[in-house]
Order: structure tokens, then C-alpha cells, then sequence
């Protein structure tokens, strides 16, 4: 339920949409939902290594995401978690599955992006907010005891 | 949703005590715009746990097949009874009545008593602000796959062309 796939068929080998994916100067290039740029890119794509985006919109408002490398097998599979790192957006870690394979016009490109809104976003999310309705807490008990 | 529990006493506690008196003094610190009244803060922090909440509440609901199951069926065929909308599944009348009970504390259904009769009606907005939610990361993605497939075309075609 709390998963999204899209299926899209590109005119190009596996290995250019891999390399167009994974790297900053390709990431660069397309992140972002309109027209507007792409601000920062980072990309350290090995196992374990990390991306940072950063992009604005039409409408002038920026938005930053980040996350880690889980799986990568160029040309045909790449995995990475993401996280907001604006405190306006969703909280919480999701995971993006790429997938390429090869198909006579090109390639096929499958991107599901999943465990958004479920138990384990929830919790993070939970564990955001404790921080600081611990602080609120803290400060109501000071009020109390004043 | 320990949490979210407190974080609803804490929004409804300075409507009640004098701790709400040392608030603007906590919001003036950095993290909190001044211009912020602690009114509209917290007003905003209300609606952001209830947002989420609801949302949380709405997916969960939607996750079990069954419920779905149920969903689709009402969607169907509206105002049916406990029993009737029943019928159909390998289930017994309990455990539907469970699933009733998990969709009307989602928002999802509602049940209105006449007599012994329970009828059980659809209500589809909170299916909606979740299908909004989705939306969103669908358009994201949607128009960041169109520039990259622009841009890995032109890369292959700039390829080729080198490699002529």
C-alpha cells in the first residue's frame, strides 16, 4: 500500500541511465520534479557510501534529500534509502529500488520507492518528535516546579 | 502512538495550566521564529500530529486485504448491513466486526444502529488526503524520471555520435 512503482522505457544502453543515476554530475542533471536546478550534488556511489541533493522548485521553495548506497550493481540494479533533510517534509527513511534492463529500444527502468508511512518511518518519525517534546516536557516540569 | 498521545496532552495542556505562561520565553529561542504566536505554534504543531496521525491511522487500516476487501465492496454497494457485508468472506462475524472497528477508527466507515440492525457506509475522505500524500511522491518521481530520461538519451546519442 505505502509503495510506489514506475515503469519507463528510455532510449539508451543500461549503463549510460546507471551512470546517469548514481553519479552527481548525472544526478545533477535530472532530480527534481519541474524545471528548476538542481542546487547540490553529492555522490559517493559504492556500498555504503552516501548522496545528498539539493534542488529548487518553480515555485522557489528547496528541498534536500540524502541517504546511503544499499545495493549497486551496475548496470542493472541500484538501492539507496532516503531521508528529507528538511524538517518541513516527511520524516522518516524510505528506500528506492532501481531496476534497468535491457530491451531492443533501449532500456527499461523500473523505480519503486517504498516503506514510505509505514512502521518503521513511523517510528523515526516518533523518534523525531520526542526530541523535542522531550524538551517541552522538560520545560513544563521547570514551569511546575518554579 | 505513546508519543503522538503525549505530544496531544502537551498541546492541550496550556489551554488548562500556568505553564502556558513560561511558553513564549521557550519559543523565543532559535529554533522558533518570533514572529510566531505561541497561539499559532501551536496550532501548527496540532495539525502536524494530527496530519500524521491520521495518515498513520489511514495506511494501517489499508494495509490488511480484508479491509480493503470490505472497502471495495462498500464502495459498491453503500449502507449495507453487518451481516450482509459478511456474508461473502471466509471469515466470521467477530473478526468482521473487527475490521469494522479498526476502519470506523480510521475514519473509513461509519455504523449507525437502528434497532438490531448495524449499517455500515463508506467515507472516503481520509482515503483521499492518503492517496494526496502518494500523489506527491508520484509527481516528484514522474518528473524527475522525464529529465532523466531526456538527459540519458542525449548522453547516448552524444556516444554514438563519438563513436563515428
Amino acid at each position: 500500500m505505502t509503495s510506489l512503482t514506475l515503469v519507463r522505457r528510455i532510449k539508451a544502453r543500461p549503463q549510460v541511465i546507471f551512470d546517469a543515476v548514481t553519479t552527481a554530475e548525472g544526478i545533477a542533471h535530472w532530480w527534481g520534479p519541474d524545471a528548476g536546478p538542481v542546487l547540490l550534488s553529492e555522490s559517493d556511489p559504492r556500498v555504503g557510501g552516501r548522496y545528498r541533493v539539493r534542488f529548487r522548485m518553480l515555485d522557489s521553495t528547496e528541498h534536500e534529500s540524502s541517504g546511503e548506497f544499499l545495493e549497486i550493481m551496475r548496470p542493472e540494479r541500484v538501492v539507496l534509502s532516503w531521508r528529507w533533510t528538511g524538517a518541513q517534509e516527511d520524516p522518516g527513511e524510505s528506500r528506492i529500488e532501481i531496476t534497468l534492463r535491457a530491451v531492443p529500444e533501449g532500456t527499461e527502468l523500473t523505480l519503486t520507492h517504498s516503506r514510505l508511512h509505514d512502521e518503521e518511518t513511523r517510528s523515526s518519525h516518533e523518534k523525531g518528535w520526542t526530541g523535542s517534546l522531550d524538551k517541552l516536557e522538560a520545560h513544563f516540569a521547570e514551569g511546575a516546579s518554579a | 502512538m505513546q508519543v503522538l498521545n503525549q505530544a496531544k496532552a502537551l498541546i492541550e495542556m496550556p489551554r488548562r495550566t500556568p505553564a502556558r505562561a513560561h511558553l513564549p520565553e521557550l519559543f523565543r529561542r532559535q529554533e522558533f521564529d518570533d514572529r510566531l504566536t505561541v497561539d499559532s505554534y501551536w496550532r501548527i504543531l496540532s495539525n502536524m500530529v494530527n496530519y500524521q496521525e491520521r495518515l498513520t491511522r489511514t495506511f494501517a487500516a489499508l494495509v490488511d486485504p480484508t479491509r480493503r476487501a470490505i472497502l471495495a465492496r462498500l464502495e459498491r454497494k453503500d449502507g449495507v448491513s453487518v451481516s450482509e457485508l459478511a456474508e461473502p468472506f471466509a471469515i466470521k462475524l467477530p473478526a468482521v466486526m473487527k475490521h469494522l472497528e479498526v476502519l470506523d477508527d480510521a475514519g473509513l466507515v461509519t455504523r449507525s444502529k437502528s434497532g438490531r440492525t448495524v449499517t455500515v457506509r463508506l467515507r472516503p475522505q481520509p482515503m483521499r488526503a492518503a492517496m494526496e500524500w502518494l500523489r506527491r511522491y508520484e509527481h516528484f518521481w514522474s518528473g524527475s524520471l522525464d529529465r532523466l530520461a531526456a538527459y540519458a538519451e542525449s548522453q547516448e546519442a552524444q556516444a554514438r555520435n563519438r563513436a563515428r
